[in-house]
């Protein structure tokens, strides 16, 4: 092991650092700072210089090493950017299913390079839009997916096997994903040739984003049946996406995302293994992760770097894996809603260029960034271009793509990245000793971390600790008001319309015997898929399906804890 | 005789789990002294006002961000009207758009608070509005 400095460096830097030290108080004496305390957007404190001192300790092959190897501090990928950029993946969905295909289609002919799915709330929460529970709700944040019909009509003339499409879809994602099989089927398409990703990840739902349906540990179950269903029929899809993103938009610091992220991860990777009995090596590979990128620069980028060290340890210690591949944090980031304002719209662009610039030095694999009027409405197709537009103008003007993670070795950089790893361990281990990510959510435990840290940032933006400008600062008397995306009305009623006449003409015995099948699966542990593929292809709604697994694994209830 | 401490309850009413806003909202009520009931989300119009009923409160909060509003925030209005009690002081807030508030305002929404709202004019809003009811 050799020192990451000379003895001569560090003696020059800790000479040096004592002169600018005499130098600042000299300085501080004839005028103050212009506050006391400078810390992140999480709170964290940040020093006002650093220096060689800070990342001393730092073993260079071991800590930081080259991208593509081991501990991938510094990206998966050997050749960086420069093979091919991140995937510019704009998530979208609005109205019915033929609106979303179109604006896919505008997408995809703007040279969007990904497909991603914005489901509304009734599919996210495995109700049928005839539900009394879907009032009001029909196409309204997403479109409204009911029946394998609507999905067909979603990916018309998409080609399945040239395109992936992600789904953000959590509790109802085995139903989702057994209709893109299904279509996939029916357009000729082999499940070996389609690639995506559905998030799947029902912990951070009862953590953070609370689109539940069922408890804990059938919920995962359900995950690790996709997960086996995956590894054995459809290799190149991600079976899940372990997501921070929305434990971020809850109020959480960057660490606690970064902590709880990877602990649902190990979580997941535990059940797999108990559960279905696969080698590590099997499944890990197509194991992906999606995180915010928020509006603190440097701490975001550290973040990134800090996941994809502490899952390759996690993998090869922990867990014992043995292929490289299983090592790889592989992740999409989404610039951060919460950081967007209402107020003075137009500035949303700039914040999401920022926030976007910190995901690609993070070293993501794909990224969608936020339309200006998001914070509004669903986008609208101007502003989600220049949403896009931005991706490509990092990614072609910028430069930033020429060389790989050109932030580090930065003492600042090394140092925060170093930080935020052992404090991301120390709750990992706070978790382990608490039984695991499951019966941390039974005690509360990561939902009371967030809700503080989220107070916690409301007062210091009430106090003006905390600035978001044009909200508690520079705020303009006068708003232009900018336009937005309204979701007619009779998107609810053609959509009523068509799922009455599927139901009508479909044949209602073989969805009812393809229901006892999968209700029989549930209770048995055999893997639901296969009856899920069949059943939609039967035309089985999303809720029929969905209420097998809510009258057999029981519904969660909201604790409500504040 | 103390004077009778005002009770707020907190819902979310329909799919919509954005929580963060209503969860800070409870918390900053229950530290100004008021009495809070928090629903958790996922609560039908139905079940909230079953509930403001039964709990007695003086206000509630109505918080959506999915876009759902225009259905949610009057029906809430118009369940507790059918039972007897529309004294009871309704408020919303979430991802509202300007030009929805007159229809919400018509229908009994008594004031509406969208991204950006500060603590501090909300709690100064219900400290001046709201009244224990008799």
């Amino acid at each position: 092991m050799g020192a990451y400095f000379s003895d001569d460096t560090i003696n020059q830097s800790k000479e040096l650092t004592r002169q600018w030290e005499e130098e600042v108080r000299r300085s501080l004496a004839q005028s103050h700072d212009q506050k006391s305390r400078w810390s992140t957007v999480s709170d964290q404190e940040i020093k006002r210089l650093y220096t060689p001192e800070d990342i001393k300790d730092i073993d260079f092959a071991r800590d930081i090493g080259v991208p593509g190897e081991f501990p991938f501090l510094r990206g998966n990928q050997p050749t960086g950017y420069r093979g091919r950029y991140w995937t510019f993946r704009m998530f979208s969905g609005m109205g019915s299913a033929a609106d979303t295909n179109a604006r896919w289609h505008m997408l995809l002919q703007n040279g969007q390079t990904g497909l991603s799915t914005a489901f509304d709330f009734p599919t996210l929460m495995g109700y049928d839009t005839d539900s009394p529970k879907a009032r009001g709700e029909c196409g309204k944040c997403g479109v409204a997916i009911d029946t394998l019909d609507d999905f067909l009509t979603l990916v018309d003339k998409i080609p399945l096997d040239k395109v992936t499409t992600s789904m953000t879809i959590n509790p109802s994602a085995s139903v989702l994903w057994a209709m893109y099989c299904a279509a996939a089927d029916i357009k000729g398409v082999p499940l070996s040739k389609i690639g995506g990703t559905i998030q799947n990840d029902m912990l951070k739902e009862f953590i953070a984003q609370k689109t539940f349906m069922c408890p804990p540990e059938p919920s995962v179950r359900l995950i690790s049946d996709t997960i086996e269903f995956g590894t054995k029929y459809v290799p190149k899809w991600n079976t899940i996406s372990i997501s921070g993103y929305h434990i971020r938009e809850a109020g959480s610091t960057a660490v606690q995302e970064l902590a709880f992220t990877l602990r649902d991860g190990i979580e997941y990777v535990e059940d797999v293994i108990r559960r279905k009995k696969l080698d590590v090596d099997e499944f890990a590979p197509r194991l992906s992760f999606f995180f915010n990128a928020h509006i603190d620069f440097f701490e975001e980028i550290c973040k990134m770097r800090a996941a994809r060290r502490i899952w390759a340890h996690v993998m090869k210690e922990r867990f014992h894996a043995k292929n490289p591949r299983s090592w790889w944090m592989r992740f999409h980031t989404q610039t951060a809603g919460c950081s967007l304002t209402a107020q003075q719209p137009y500035n949303n662009v700039v914040r999401t260029a920022i926030e976007a610039l910190a995901g690609v030095l993070g070293g993501t694999q794909s990224l969608h960034t936020n339309s200006l009027d998001e914070v509004l409405a669903l986008p609208t197709e101007h502003a989600v271009q220049i949403a896009l537009r931005t991706q490509q103008i990092i990614a072609e003007e910028t430069g930033v793509a020429n060389t790989i993670d050109p932030l580090g070795g930065s003492y600042f950089i090394e140092s925060l990245t170093n930080k935020m790893e052992e404090e991301a361990w120390k709750y990992i281990e706070q978790i382990d000793n608490m039984g695991g990510m499951i019966s941390a959510i039974d005690k509360g435990f990561p939902q009371m971390e967030i809700a503080d840290a989220a107070y916690r940032f409301q007062q210091q933006l009430e106090s003006g600790e905390k600035i978001m400008v044009g909200v508690n600062k520079y705020v303009t008397d006068e708003e232009q008001p900018i336009p937005i995306l309204q979701i007619d009305e009779k998107v609810e009623k053609e959509q009523l319309e068509r799922l009455k006449a599927v139901k009508r003409r479909r044949d209602s015995r073989a969805v009812k015997r393809d229901l006892e099948e999968i209700r029989k699966a549930c209770k048995t542990g055999e893997n639901v898929m296969p009856y899920c593929i069949q059943a939609v292809k039967d035309m089985a709604t999303l809720q029929e399906v969905c209420d097998v697994y809510r009258e057999v694994f029981g519904e969660y209830r909201d604790p409500g804890l504040f | 005789m103390t004077e009778k401490r005002i009770r707020i309850m907190v819902a979310k009413p329909g799919l919509d789990g954005h929580d963060r806003g209503a969860r800070i909202l409870a918390r900053a009520f229950r530290d100004a002294g008021y009495e809070v009931i928090y629903t958790g989300v996922h609560q039908t119009p139905e079940q909230i006002a079953a509930a403001a009923i039964q709990e007695d409160v003086d206000l509630v909060g109505l918080s959506c961000l999915s876009g759902a509003h225009g259905y949610l925030f009057p029906r809430v209005v118009e369940l507790l009207r059918e039972k007897g009690a529309e004294d009871i002081t309704v408020i919303g807030g979430g991802i509202i758009p300007d030009q929805d508030f007159q229809k919400l305002y018509d229908a009994g929404i008594k004031a509406i608070f969208t991204p950006g709202a500060s603590l501090e004019s909300i709690l100064e809003w219900v400290g001046a509005n709201v009244k224990p009811r008799d």
